[in-house]
């Protein structure tokens, strides 16, 4: 049995009628077409899915969409500017070679500016401690801390 | 995952009546382990109380000898509340121990302690702290609360609303993670109240326990040698890939051992 839900993504209204056992996640990718915020492993641990819920980084596998009713989602489609100008997160991840498949990169993002919002002031360590739930598979992680100190300082110049 | 009937009850007697209704209920409060269970079809209930818009299991509040926290509350907001911080220091560091960032920002005191998971880190804090928890119908004694593997006192319709700790003197959690899932292989939370003491042991058997040898050696000397020849055996304690009981059986010492000398430093 469906019922109806709406919420705002990346600052547009959106109502739908979803079964209650639709995660956030499917929600977002099948019926919206949003299809930037993906699934590693289904099982909570990747953190490909991350989007942020009213401005905290969350895991949509693990959220079902009907729990949502009436909150703000963004995801990786969200950060950019209407012109294309890219997000000074997404420009940090471009600049350092934050990524080489990319899959795992809309997750690294998402938690990236979340760091940044909690922890502005995050050094290396930190920000190693605060990927605990992000799984990245091809980089070793190096050039994606490097991304995440330059995106956090250049968030922090932004303001 | 099956389908199932979503309720979305105002307060806290309409989701135990929702709950009481029906022929299979979970309350979800985080989700962060219910929901993958579901997604593995290891739950199927046929009705989710979803209790996100209840008022009141939300929110610390620090009183002269406890710290009352919501079932609702969630890792991330005990992990930095500074009056946790400043009553229970361990309690705020074991929540922001748990999962990760985006599982604290979901992830609830009340869902950890229903569930029970024989390697969850809240039960060790309830007990060693000697809680309380409260439900929609009365309080349960942290002694009497955890009764085995995924198992607790709770009534099948029964809602946590609240923990209860006991501000201790000195306390402090120790665990050994498993380096891939975070959970505990064992973890020890003790804490010193005057001159009695209590070791909670998660990780190691079906459900959180206390060892009260380790408990009396530490009440006439509360340091690490005391408990140094203390092991407990392993014939009840788990045994997976991971760790094998034997090995589980001198973890317990070991972190223990870590545990009281963070307190008492």
């Amino acid at each position: 049995m469906s019922t109806k839900v709406s919420m705002n993504v990346n600052g547009k209204p959106v109502l739908a009628d979803v079964e209650p056992r639709t995660l956030l996640v499917q929600y977002l990718r099948e019926h919206l077409g949003l299809t930037g915020t993906h699934v590693g492993c289904d099982t909570s641990q990747c953190g490909c899915c991350n989007v942020h819920l009213n401005g905290e980084a969350v895991k949509s596998c693990t959220l079902f969409a009907i729990q949502c009713e009436g909150q703000d989602i963004t995801t990786i489609e969200g950060l950019a500017e209407e012109d294309g100008t890219l997000h000074p997160m997404q420009q940090a991840f471009w600049e350092h070679h934050g990524l080489q498949c990319g899959f795992c990169t809309p997750g690294m993002v998402m938690v990236a500016c979340d760091i940044a919002r909690r922890r502005p002031d995050a050094d290396e360590k930190t920000i190693r401690h605060e990927l605990e739930g992000n799984i990245c598979r091809c980089t070793g992680y190096q050039h994606i801390v490097e991304a995440i100190e330059s995106g956090i300082k250049a968030m922090n110049a932004k303001g | 995952m099956y389908e199932f009937n979503y309720h979305r009850p105002k307060s806290l007697d309409e989701a135990s009546s929702a709950a009481k209704d029906a022929e299979d209920r979970k309350i979800l409060a985080g989700g962060m382990t219910l929901i993958p269970s579901m997604k593995l079809r290891l739950a199927a209930p046929s009705d989710l109380i979803d209790l996100a818009d209840v008022d009141g299991l939300k929110g610390i509040t620090v009183g002269s000898d406890t710290v009352t926290i919501g079932a609702m509350t969630r890792h991330y907001d005990v992990q930095t509340s500074a009056d946790v911080q400043k009553a229970i220091p361990a309690l705020a560091a074991l929540a922001g121990g748990i999962g990760d960032p985006s599982v604290r920002h979901r992830g609830t005191i009340g869902g950890s302690v229903a569930h029970s998971d024989p390697a969850a880190d809240y039960p060790a804090a309830v007990l060693g702290l000697d809680a309380t928890v409260k439900t929609d119908n009365r309080e349960i004694a942290a002694d009497d609360f955890f009764t085995g593997l995924f198992e607790t006192a709770l009534e099948e319709a029964e809602i946590i609303t609240a923990i209860e700790f006991k501000i201790p003197d000195a306390a402090a959690y120790i665990k050994f993670p498993q380096p891939a899932s975070g959970f505990a292989l064992v973890g020890a939370f003790v804490a010193k109240f005057g001159g009695d003491v209590r070791v909670a042991i998660t990780g190691a058997k079906d459900c959180v326990f206390r060892v009260t040898e380790m408990e009396q050696a530490l009440a006439s000397n509360f340091s690490p040698d005391a408990i140094a020849d203390i092991q407990i055996g392993d014939d009840d304690l788990l045994a997976d890939i991971h760790c094998a009981a034997d090995y589980r059986a001198h973890l317990v010492t070991v972190m223990a051992k870590r545990a009281v000398a963070q307190a008492a430093g």
